[in-house]
């Protein structure tokens, strides 16, 4: 199954959607991080960029260079062949702030999942997240992993303002913001580590396919 | 060259120091940022003799009066149709000038337009992040927020000899109301008939209208089946449904993912022309298909080549 070919569909003249499934699986993911490494080795002509997703990879190009079809040909020579290795993951620890304003929304999570306060910040700290890929805005870095029963839906309206390091919950992914941005997530916890360091070389903490646990910080 | 300070004594919501933007980061949740206007922005550059791509100044509706506090400096401006003033003495909205000191830069929305650029000959001081300076301000990471009250010190600026001009208007300058887009990539959740209204409407901008995106009022697109789906990569232009039903095209400060179904994406060669639009103005969609797209875009690259080329600053007087 892992072998059907890709849906490729276009984005106007900006680029094409690679997708390889519509469930988030292992298979899916390796198979939209490998094409991107592929790419990152050997980019296609009028390459311009490729953002990861759970699924899909978007492949950009510049339309006064190549156009959709050569693209896809060369995409579809780049899937056929074994993709370059995966670097190895590092395991990141992040302190986050429990309770009080730090967790505006712990009791409402607490209500609709059915458990204590205390219950939801156990089932967040017991789990092991993955990091799936960056996006929504800078330093956003998606963390799956969050247990079953903590997960729901994210709410109808979005909340204005939320402070960055705020640390939040939707289905079964986790982020840790770094700038205030409308949400509609839910937030659990603070967490004062910095994400995004602007103005260090490498500023993005976490490599794709990284790790995480987070501790409970002394308040 | 020699030091200019330029007191802001009036900046509108959105004034924001612009270069040609931040691509390549938004792996990152980086978005690329830049001019909402992007060949608007470019000839302001060329005009007064800098990179097409250096930084400028971007006025929103609210408009933005500068003064010189000291020295002298060459400035153009371009885009929309502004009233622009010279201590209160009327010019030419897309034009190039010197102001001396203690002369006074006013531009105010005219006639039509949305988003107007002020280029200064020499280095507008704005914090570079990633290897730009264009301003994302939800982010705050690198280029510079404008607001009233606030000093420039541009430490190269020229001034001349500049002879003032006005510039001509190029191909594409005006709002574009017949905007061509790409159908997909979730066109397959939207009903024929709902495709049908999309492309047969009229939609008019709201004025939730910001340089993330444009929220449209018009035939609202409901849409088939569960919401359901997974984040992936957004690009500027495209058209997402949220499940209130109208669509909004992102632009310039878009996010970098999103989770709603996205009918269509606009073509790169009508996007200017988009967002020069304002609010209660009306626009249709049309599709077009990919290959149209890109040599749309082929087409109007060559028609900003030339146009640049005839504006820079060694090139046409007046």
């Amino acid at each position: 199954m892992s072998d059907q070919p890709p849906v490729i569909r276009d984005l106007g003249d900006a680029g094409l959607l690679v997708e390889f499934g519509e469930r988030l699986d292992e298979p899916t993911y390796s198979r939209v991080r490998a094409l991107d490494r592929a790419l990152a080795e050997e980019p296609c002509r009028g390459f311009t960029e490729a953002i990861p997703s759970f699924v899909s990879l978007f492949v950009g190009y510049d339309p006064l260079v190549t156009d959709g079809i050569e693209v896809r040909e060369a995409l579809l020579r780049l899937i056929d062949r074994p993709p370059p290795p995966p670097p190895d993951p590092k395991l990141h620890t992040i302190p986050v702030h429990y309770g009080g304003a730090n967790s505006p929304d712990l009791d409402l999570v607490a209500e609709k999942a059915g458990l204590a306060p205390e219950e939801v910040i156990a089932a967040h700290l017991e789990a092991t997240y993955r990091v799936y890929i960056y996006g929504f805005a800078p330093g956003y870095a998606y963390l799956g992993g969050t247990a079953e029963r903590i997960r729901l839906p994210r709410r109808d309206t979005p909340v204005r303002s939320r402070p960055p390091g705020s640390v939040m919950i939707a289905g079964g992914q986790c982020i840790v913001t770094t700038v205030d941005m409308p949400t509609g997530w839910w937030v659990i916890g603070r967490s004062f580590c910095r994400i995004i360091d602007p103005d260090a070389p490498r500023p993005f903490l976490f490599d794709l396919g990284d790790y995480v646990r987070f501790t409970r910080a002394d308040d | 060259m020699s030091r200019a300070v330029l007191t802001i004594e009036h900046a509108g919501p959105l004034t924001t120091v612009q270069d040609a933007g931040r691509p390549g980061y938004a792996r990152f949740g980086v978005t690329a940022a830049g001019p909402m206007d992007r060949l608007a922005h470019a000839a302001a550059n060329v005009a007064i003799g800098n990179p097409s791509g250096a930084c400028a100044i971007e006025t929103a509706l609210g408009g933005i009066t500068v003064a010189v506090g000291e020295g002298s400096i060459a400035i153009a401006v371009a885009g929309g149709a502004p009233v622009v003033t010279i201590d209160g003495a009327r010019v030419e909205a897309w034009s190039v000038h010197t102001l001396g000191r203690d002369a006074r830069l006013a531009i105010r929305p005219g006639r039509w337009g949305s988003w107007t650029y002020l280029a200064l000959a020499g280095t507008i001081p704005a914090k570079r992040w990633l290897g730009s300076s264009a301003t994302h301000p939800q982010s705050g990471f690198g280029g510079r927020i404008i607001a009233t009250g606030d000093t420039l010190v541009i430490d190269d600026a020229r001034s001349g000899p500049v002879t003032p001009r006005s510039l001509p208007l190029p191909v594409g300058a005006r709002p574009r109301q017949d905007i061509r887009v790409v159908l997909g990539p979730q066109d397959r959740f939207f009903s024929s008939e709902v495709q049908q209204s999309f492309l047969s409407g009229v939609y008019t901008v709201t004025d939730a209208y910001d340089r993330m995106g444009m929220r449209l009022g018009g035939p609202k697109l409901a849409i088939s089946g569960s919401l359901d789906m997974l984040s992936e990569a957004i690009v500027r232009g495209s058209v997402q449904v949220p499940g209130h039903g109208d669509p909004i095209v992102l632009l310039a400060d878009h996010q970098t993912t999103g989770g709603y179904p996205k009918i269509a994406t606009v073509i790169g060669a009508d996007q200017d022309g988009l967002a020069q639009l304002r609010p209660r103005e009306h626009l249709t969609f049309r599709t077009v298909s990919p290959d149209q797209a890109v040599a749309a875009a082929r087409i109007r690259d060559r028609q900003n080549r030339a146009y640049l080329q005839a504006i820079g600053s060694k090139g046409s007087r007046q």
